[in-house]
């Protein structure tokens, strides 16, 4: 009836969620996946964000962030350096996008008591798709053959040179973590050979190990650098381990620029030292050495082994996640640990 | 031996050429500048044909050699041999088999890594010097994703293989179902393509699968689907495969061959979700020394009569 509807009180209004009801999570600069999914963020937590503010970062840290516990970080932006942190009195979580933590103070966030959660191995399989992709594409001559039928040189020019057999190929992985045993796995499948170099042997592969990575390249037709960047992976793979790889030899690398030394790289291709390489990091992204522009042998990526839709997704999903249950003091998703 | 005539009809293989000129009376035929005449001339002599993907003995040749004993093709793909003409004169036919098979679903799982993660066009974007200007957009995980594979013989179950290391989920449609697989079967082409994300066509060329992929298969494929042609180009409605991609109805395809060989459609030049080869599925040094070796091997079999090494007829 009527009347009834009338009499009918209106509904409460919601309740706003005020930013400060939010826990609070200091961003120094946007990570990639912010580009896409920062919303998901911004519902779930007060995102003090850094980048934002015309302050200098250290005033910023001062007068806006002594009480955040939790940071969100990734492997672009400004370092986690022991500076920084000493700036943050409640600070007792870094969450990093990447998978790599070579821009973290890990010894200060170790002596602070400082929890880190890292990408764990939410796109392990996507960087070790870019890597056999990248393997193959060297090997194959996919991107230079590709680039020679757009340029309608087929048809003029004939068939383009033969490519190399990926079959029974010796292929050395540099560092057999999560990434390096899921490129392991792939090119198994493809009839190759698998050797690797770790910090420490791992029991549950029988692939042989070589202590050390000149060794290793001796007795590769490949190296696929899968490791962290740390201060002794920093240049480790040099003029002599490439000489040592070969003049038929490919590398690549999916891991930290800086683990090759890439001045000695661009030499050793330039002159014939190494037969290819296919490269998704560099020492000073996004240059890259112009002298590679030249070559055919060389495919070159823009660091992008993590970007794709579902990892993006996976890994909005895990951060989000580690997040929480640090701050409802439920374990971590993804612990690093900091040994 | 030198008194055997052979006749190769393109140029394929140096290794190949120089070993048949030695051992034989070799005859270049894209040397002639008047290819009938030329044939006419030499016709008395030549007991053997080699050819490969690109060029074959079809009928016509077939009878204008009436010494012709045996046809050995630089390919495993026979498409391009009048193979019931050559069972009706008892002219041996031999091919490639088994050398090539892992060289070939190689390239395809490459081509299937190459569109989905973009790598060709991202080279393109590093080397000119976009990268200083933004990162690249984000691309499609290729791990997962179910494969559905036209043909599952060796090429086939070759590619099978590899992408189960990629946790790909496997299907495919064949002439007929093979009990002693765990792939799953579809009895038409329409359906496997409804049910999968990548289309490998990996069966042989003959009358019954030209355009095998058409309008209604790439439809059914779709806008996030991606097509692989690691088998012949008139597997795939060519026309109707451009209109597809360029309208976004089906959304990436990687091709190592076409209809028309070495013409490739223009109007695919500009889109970023296509990488376009140059029929190169066998095309390594060491597969191509050893297909040659098998070439000459059937041959030399066959002038001491005994029994050939790949024979098809």
């Amino acid at each position: 009836m009527a009347s009834d509807q009338a009499t009918t009180p209106p509904p409460p209004p919601l309740p706003e969620i005020q930013s400060h009801d939010l826990s609070q999570v200091i961003v120094l600069h946007p990570p990639p996946v912010f580009n896409y999914f920062m919303d998901l963020f911004s519902k779930k937590f007060h995102l003090l964000k850094a980048w934002e503010s015309p302050l200098p970062l250290h005033e910023f840290l001062t007068n806006h962030a002594h009480s955040a516990q939790a940071m969100l970080c990734s492997g672009t932006g400004p370092s986690i350096s022991a500076d920084i942190i000493r700036l943050l009195p409640s600070l007792r979580l870094v969450a990093t996008t990447s998978a790599g933590l070579n821009h973290i103070d890990l010894t200060e966030c170790r002596n602070r008591g400082i929890s880190i959660a890292n990408a764990g191995e939410a796109f392990s399989e996507d960087v070790a798709d870019l890597a056999v992709g990248l393997l193959i594409d060297v090997f194959r001559k996919v991107s230079a053959s590709d680039r020679y039928v757009r340029h309608g040189l087929w048809a003029t020019k004939g068939d383009y040179p033969l490519g190399s057999k990926l079959g029974g190929k010796r292929i050395g992985i540099v560092g057999l973590g999560s990434i390096g045993f899921q490129v392991a796995k792939r090119l198994e499948a493809f009839g190759c050979n698998i050797s690797y170099n770790s910090r420490k042997r791992k029991d549950f592969v029988s692939y042989p190990f070589y202590t050390n990575v000149c060794e290793l390249a001796a007795n590769s037709d490949v190296l696929i650098i899968c490791c962290g960047l740390t201060e002794q992976t920093r240049h480790m793979i040099n003029r002599e381990v490439l000489l040592a790889l070969g003049k038929e030899g490919v590398i690549v690398n999916i891991g930290r620029g800086a683990i090759i030394h890439e001045k000695e790289l661009v030499q050793c291709l330039v002159q014939g030292e190494i037969g290819g390489a296919g490269l998704d990091v560099f020492e000073n992204e996004p240059d890259v050495p112009k002298e590679l522009f030249e070559l055919d042998n060389v495919v070159l990526a823009p660091h992008m082994a993590v970007f794709t839709t579902e990892s993006f997704k996976d890994l909005c999903d895990l951060m989000i996640g580690n997040l929480e249950a640090f701050f409802s003091k439920k374990p971590l998703l993804s612990p690093v640990m900091n040994e | 031996m030198e008194s055997i005539g052979v006749l190769m009809l393109i140029p394929m293989n140096t290794y190949l050429e120089q070993e048949l000129q030695k051992r034989y009376n070799l005859f270049k035929l894209w040397t002639a500048p008047q290819k009938p005449q030329f044939i006419k001339e030499h016709a008395n002599s030549i007991r053997a044909v080699v050819g490969n993907a690109g060029a074959g003995a079809d009928a016509e040749l077939i009878e204008a050699l009436p010494r012709l004993e045996i046809v050995s093709s630089f390919s495993v793909g026979v498409d391009k041999i009048d193979l019931a003409k050559c069972r009706e004169k008892g002219i041996r036919v031999t091919n490639t088999p088994d050398v090539l098979t892992e060289d070939v679903a190689d390239l395809a799982i490459g081509l299937m890594l190459a569109v989905l993660r973009r790598l060709c066009e991202s080279d393109r974007y590093v080397r000119s010097g976009k990268w200083k200007k933004g990162d690249y957009k984000l691309t499609t995980k290729f791990s997962g994703k179910t494969v559905g594979i036209i043909g599952l013989g060796r090429i086939g179950m070759a590619v099978a293989k590899r992408a189960e290391a990629f946790n790909c989920p496997i299907c495919y449609y064949s002439r007929t179902e093979k009990s002693d697989t765990k792939y799953k079967y579809y009895p038409s082409v329409v359906e496997l393509a409804s049910n999968c994300q990548i289309l490998v066509v990996a069966c042989p060329l003959t009358e019954e699968t030209q355009h095998i992929v058409n309008r209604e298969v790439m439809n059914a494929l779709g806008p996030k689907g991606v097509l692989i042609n690691i088998g012949r180009g008139p597997h795939v409605d060519e026309p109707e495969l451009v209109s597809a991609l360029v309208e976004g109805r089906l959304g990436g395809a990687g091709l190592d061959v076409y209809e028309h060989e070495p013409e490739v459609p223009e109007e695919l030049f500009g889109l970023e979700n296509v990488v376009l080869l140059p029929h190169v599925g066998s095309g390594t040094v060491e597969t191509r020394k050893v297909m040659a070796d098998l070439v000459l091997g059937n041959l030399e079999a066959h002038f001491l009569n005994k029994p050939l090494l790949t024979p098809l007829v």
